[in-house]
């Protein structure tokens, strides 16, 4: 026995020594990168901010109001106001008034030309709007500015030409709206979600009351000075935020027509079984626990890009993001290699500098979530492995993190972690790698890399996720419609398909 | 002979996918580079030059013009460095050393028949030996491209091969005319190719052919190369040449290395940047950051 | 509603020993022509592509509107249930890979084996919701060309379903319709033939397949379809039909964690509010009909397969 343990303590010696002298990669301070932040006064938020009904900013009936901070700072930006039943009321019957007198009446090429409107205007404010939602939700600057806004246009504009089309869409029915439509977004993409919920829901003639994530409310309140600029007519948009409880009103409202929510799968299912036998259509998108599937023959360094991409996207703040690895297991080693090295180069702090590729947690909430789940983690046995990057002082942070030699059965396998934490996992056949991707309640998206052409189309077709990624990851555009099989919720958003949660068919 | 088996296996030679590699060029192209960080980086990319003429009318006065150029690109401002090294044709690399003698630029010359290399091997030797035998401390070599790209890579090894040996003492650089390669799964092959055949450094082109050193293809070729110091251990250096004008694309480059191969990169033993007039707007950009002031060429001398 | 309330409903009615007795007796006069005593048939669950009992060994029996006991069936249990959406998961990958043609040829071989056994349809539907003639007769007419409308759908409906999407990058970025997975049907009370192969095919045409709770009142049609089924080359498993109770099964199917989407035909209010409601536990894709007409053209077409397909969006980059 005793010599058992001596030649056990030899070898992990020997492979000490040999990991010592290993070739090495040190990205260090050879050459540093001055501080490159974005001015931040190019924004003003006011010490309060109203709800937007009917056209009109005004306080909460209420007259409660909730603080919203910079998760990066930990500083309040601003008061808002908090929607409460009788707001929620206010809002949805102007929604149902513009929706009866003005806008369902309009013709659809006007409707058209005022989300076209919206949308250059949106262009016009491009970086106020990037600004605000970093310092508001403390995703980099550099996301905000390329991924988040410009997508949140392109969503306008797109949809700006479906509202004189709609018939072409849907042939053989007549196509009318739907009536109010009551819309629950989540804190991870504000401004997007915002523009992926009210632009169709507006081409196809609806109107919208709108509730923003309670820590995110500000580029929703900005939507809405666009709105008013935009000479939209009132009520068309309302903008009511508030937490859950605001959001449950919004749901069980008897005038709302139709329910769009993006958010937790628990929650979802709660608004499943709320509006069940009341005739309100629903569309959700819920939670995911995606795979990335790399076989032997990927381009290993674009695959480690896509996993990197996959995961510490937003901070892993990402319903679709690649949060499971499998890795054939004959490039295991060196993909985890590779992804070690990867992870250091990840800059992690201050949302505003232009180089932060890794920002701030949305909230100390979710800080502490991702702190259990990585806790957990090392206490199930898998092996952690952290970006050495130093966090700021201030703000919630989180390093760039993941986990080798996981098992299925872990937590941090199987739960939506939401935050910059992958876990991987390897496979050997083909086969397995698929029965572990779809081996888990969600379906929301999956990544694939191999470079084999008919290798991608079988695998592909075998994920049970609605939208997949082959040789890529975390690709968003209007045009493509994006949604969950399974637990990850129903109906489709962008694309064609997306118009149909929003059109009544007859 | 066939030497490939033995120093490369091309099925462990990774592929490469077009549009990935191009997004995460692209995604390191918007680093944004500041004053401190700006200064520096252009001072450490002068420090990194080749500067380079090639052409056919090149001449003794011109060779000498540039060595100048070379030891003191901004007269009267010794924080200046100078530049690695000179980069010319074979027959000037005596007057180029004379030129530079005691100043620490090394002087390079092409050689191997550039830059088509569309001739016979002994030549091609030949040109090499004597190029070394006038002093040339590097040796840019061509591939041969036609080779490449008929299969017939144990053709390419051995004359990589051979051409090392001639160098004796001397650097070679092998140049992989990437333009001419067209994809990134050639240029990754290429590249680990030329290593396994023992380049010092591996280059991306001539500057006679365009597309030349975009970012994407460093990029590759940056990877290729700190994949082989992972397998061996061994630091093979990097060279990007032809169409490299602006500070802009110089500082991106340096950051493709930086987030790449990190610091032991960062230095002319390793990174070079073949270029004939990059080296008056690095000038340029400098005397901006410092002064404030937008620059004119005219306050810079052109050699 | 009680089982012993329902007893007395016409259609069906539970199954005690001496009762049955009297009940039998004046058919038993009927069947026994020309030839001597006829035989009777046993209808049966199908399930994996077998005839089975229930394995809780209830029955129910099945009378005619006039209250003439036609049958006893099979009272389908929970476990039964089980049992079919074990064999319908089973099945489902290898039914959603057969080829669209082959999918096809087998929705076809199921209108030509319907068109085989027209009389003994009609007979059913006569006998057991006193059709006139003419009307059993519309119905199966109706039930056959609906088989041969979604057979001719198999290989179209996913060019009309999927979309090529122009993202503003480089990468190639299709969208297409694939199975859900395994569906179950709550089939209408009447009409009970024309409403099973309505809600049938279309569900099954996508690739899905299915647990049917079959007519609760008039189930004997839908029982005898189940030999069409068997003998249209349709793998054992796609398709799977339970006879029973709906207060009893419905909620096991809404709650079923193995089954994605409901169509729910039922026609029961407060049914179909509890089963939308169990529905959220796993997040299933609900689809509710009330449809006034089932012989209408309206009643048939690409919707009804839309609404049981999940839409896939797949991203590849353009490059060399």
């Amino acid at each position: 026995m005793a010599t058992e343990i001596d030649e056990r303590a030899e070898r992990k010696a020997v492979a000490r020594r040999f990991e010592a002298e290993r070739p090495r990669i040190e990205f260090g301070t050879a050459w540093e990168y001055a501080p490159a932040p974005e001015a931040a006064d190019i924004v003003s938020i006011e010490k309060r901010e109203n709800l937007f009904i009917n056209g009109k900013f005004v306080p909460a009936r209420s007259g409660k109001v909730f603080e919203t901070i910079n998760p990066a700072t930990e500083g309040v930006l601003s008061e808002v106001a908090e929607g409460g039943a009788a707001d929620i009321d206010a809002a949805v019957r102007a929604a149902e008034e513009a929706h009866r007198k003005r806008w369902s009446r309009l013709k659809p090429a006007e409707r058209g030309k005022y989300l076209y409107r919206i949308a250059r205007l949106m262009q016009e404010k491009s970086r106020e709007l990037a600004v605000l939602e970093t310092i508001n939700g403390g995703k980099p600057i550099k996301e905000s500015r390329d991924v988040d806004v410009p997508l949140a246009i392109a969503h306008f504009f797109y949809h700006a030409g479906w509202a004189d089309k709609l018939e072409y869409a849907f042939p053989r029915h007549r196509v009318s709206s739907i009536g109010v439509c009551g819309q629950i977004i989540p804190w991870n993409f504000p401004l997007l979600m915002a523009a992926w919920k009210i632009a169709p829901a507006l081409a196809a003639g609806n109107t919208v009351v709108l509730k923003p994530a309670e820590t995110t409310p500000l580029t929703s309140l900005a939507l809405a000075r666009i709105f008013q600029e935009a000479d939209l007519p009132p009520g068309v948009v309302n903008i009511v935020p508030g937490a859950g409880e605001t959001g449950a009103q919004l749901v069980n409202h008897p005038r709302v027509r139709k329910v769009a929510f993006t958010g937790s799968t628990e929650v979802g299912k709660l608004i499943q079984r709320a509006i069940a036998g009341s005739g309100k259509r629903l569309s959700l998108e819920l939670g995911g626990k995606a795979a990335n599937i790399v076989f032997e023959d990927a381009a290993i360094d674009q695959a480690v890009e896509g996993i990197v991409n996959g995961i510490y996207f937003n901070q892993g703040h990402v319903c679709c993001a690649g949060s499971r690895l499998l890795v054939q297991e004959s490039v295991a080693e060196r993909v985890i290699q590779k992804l070690k090295l990867r992870i250091e180069t990840l800059r992690v702090g201050d949302p505003m500098d232009k180089n932060t590729d890794v920002g701030a947690i949305n909230s100390r909430m979710q800080l502490d979530k991702i702190r259990e789940l990585v806790a957990c983690g090392v206490e199930e046995g898998a092996l952690l492995h952290q970006s050495s990057c130093a966090l700021p002082a201030k703000g919630f942070f989180f390093p760039p993190t993941f986990f080798s030699e996981v098992a299925q059965s872990h937590r941090i396998a199987r739960e939506e972690i939401f935050g910059p934490v992958l876990a991987v996992m390897t496979f050997r056949t083909p086969d397995e790698a698929v029965e572990k991707a779809n081996n888990i309640p969600y379906g929301l998206s999956a990544g694939v890399w191999t470079d084999k052409g008919s290798k991608i189309f079988q695998i592909t077709s075998k994920m049970r996720a609605g939208v997949v990624w082959a040789n890529t990851f975390n690709k968003f555009d209007p045009a493509s419609p994006f949604g969950g099989y399974k637990e990850s919720g129903f109906g489709r958003e962008g694309g064609m398909h997306g118009l149909r949660a929003y059109v009544e068919l007859s | 002979m066939s030497a490939l088996p033995s120093l490369l296996d091309l099925s462990r030679v990774p592929p490469v996918d077009q549009v990935g590699i191009e997004e995460r060029a692209a995604g390191l192209a918007r680093r944004s580079i500041k004053k401190e960080a700006k200064r520096a980086g252009i001072r450490l990319a002068m420090s990194m030059l080749d500067l380079t003429t090639l052409e056919g009318k090149d001449s003794e006065g011109k060779v000498r013009q540039l060595c100048r150029k070379a030891i003191r690109p901004l007269p009267g401002d010794p924080t200046v460095p100078h530049v690695a090294a000179i980069c010319v044709y074979p027959n000037f690399v005596a007057i180029a050393k004379d030129a530079l003698f005691g100043s620490g630029v090394k002087v390079a010359s092409v050689a191997t028949g550039f830059p088509a290399g569309q001739v016979p091997l002994p030549v091609k030797l030949d040109e090499t030996r004597r190029a070394v035998s006038a002093g040339a401390d590097e040796i840019d070599m061509v591939i041969d491209r036609g080779a490449f790209l008929s299969g017939e890579y144990d053709r390419v090894t051995e004359e990589i091969l051979a051409v090392k040996e001639a160098c004796g003492a001397a650097h070679l650089k092998v140049i992989l005319e990437t333009g001419e390669l067209e994809t990134y799964d050639n240029v990754r092959r290429a590249s680990d190719l030329a290593m396994a055949a023992g380049a010092d450094f591996i280059k991306t082109s001539t500057g006679k052919v365009t597309p030349a050193a975009t970012p994407p293809v460093v990029l590759v070729m940056l990877e290729a190369i700190r994949d082989h110091y992972l397998a061996t251990g061994r630091r093979v250096g990097m060279k990007p040449a032809g169409g490299i004008k602006t500070s802009k694309q110089a500082l991106h480059l340096l950051v493709l290395v930086k987030e790449t191969l990190g610091d032991a990169w960062l230095t002319p033993d390793l990174f070079r940047i073949g270029a004939s007039t990059l080296a008056n707007d690095l000038l340029m950009q400098l005397a901006k950051e410092s002064t404030g002031r937008y620059q004119n060429e005219d306050y810079f001398t052109k050699d | 509603m009680t089982a012993k309330g329902r007893g007395s409903e016409k259609g069906i009615r539970a199954t005690r020993g001496s009762e049955t007795a009297a009940v039998l007796r004046g058919q038993l006069d009927r069947d026994s022509g020309i030839g001597g005593l006829g035989i009777r048939k046993t209808y049966k669950l199908y399930v994996g592509g077998e005839f089975i009992r229930t394995e809780s060994g209830r029955a129910d029996a099945v009378e005619s509107p006039r209250g003439a006991l036609l049958a006893n069936i099979s009272r389908g249990s929970r476990k039964d249930l089980r049992e079919a959406v074990r064999k319908a998961r089973a099945a489902q990958p290898g039914w959603a890979a057969r080829s669209a043609y082959n999918k096809g040829q087998i929705l076809y071989r199921m209108a030509e084996m319907l068109e085989g056994r027209v009389d003994g349809f009609e007979k059913l539907l006569r006998d057991g919701r006193g059709l006139t003639p003419a009307a059993a007769r519309r119905e199966v007419r109706a039930s056959i060309d609906r088989l041969v409308h979604y057979a001719g759908w198999s290989d179209k409906f996913t060019a009309l379903l999927g979309t090529v999407n122009p993202v503003a990058s480089s990468y190639f970025d299709f969208s297409v319709p694939e199975a859900m997975g395994v569906v179950g049907i709550v089939a209408p009370n009447a009409p009970d033939l024309l409403g099973l192969v309505t809600h049938l095919a279309p569900v099954l045409v996508a690739g899905n397949t299915t647990v049917v709770l079959v007519s609760e009142k008039h189930p004997l049609a839908s029982l005898e379809f189940a030999e069409v089924l068997a003998t249209s080359d349709l793998p054992a498993g796609v398709a799977n039909l339970i006879s029973g109770r709906r207060e009893e099964l419905v909620p096991h199917l809404a709650r079923h964690m193995d089954v994605q989407a409901i169509s729910d035909a039922g026609g029961d209010i407060a049914l179909s509010k509890l089963l939308a409601r169990d529905a959220a536990v796993n997040v299933k894709r609900v689809r509710g009909y009330e449809l006034r007409d089932y012989q209408s053209d309206d009643a048939q077409g690409l919707d009804f397969i839309e609404a049981f397909v999940e839409i896939k969006t797949t991203w590849h980059p353009i490059g060399v």
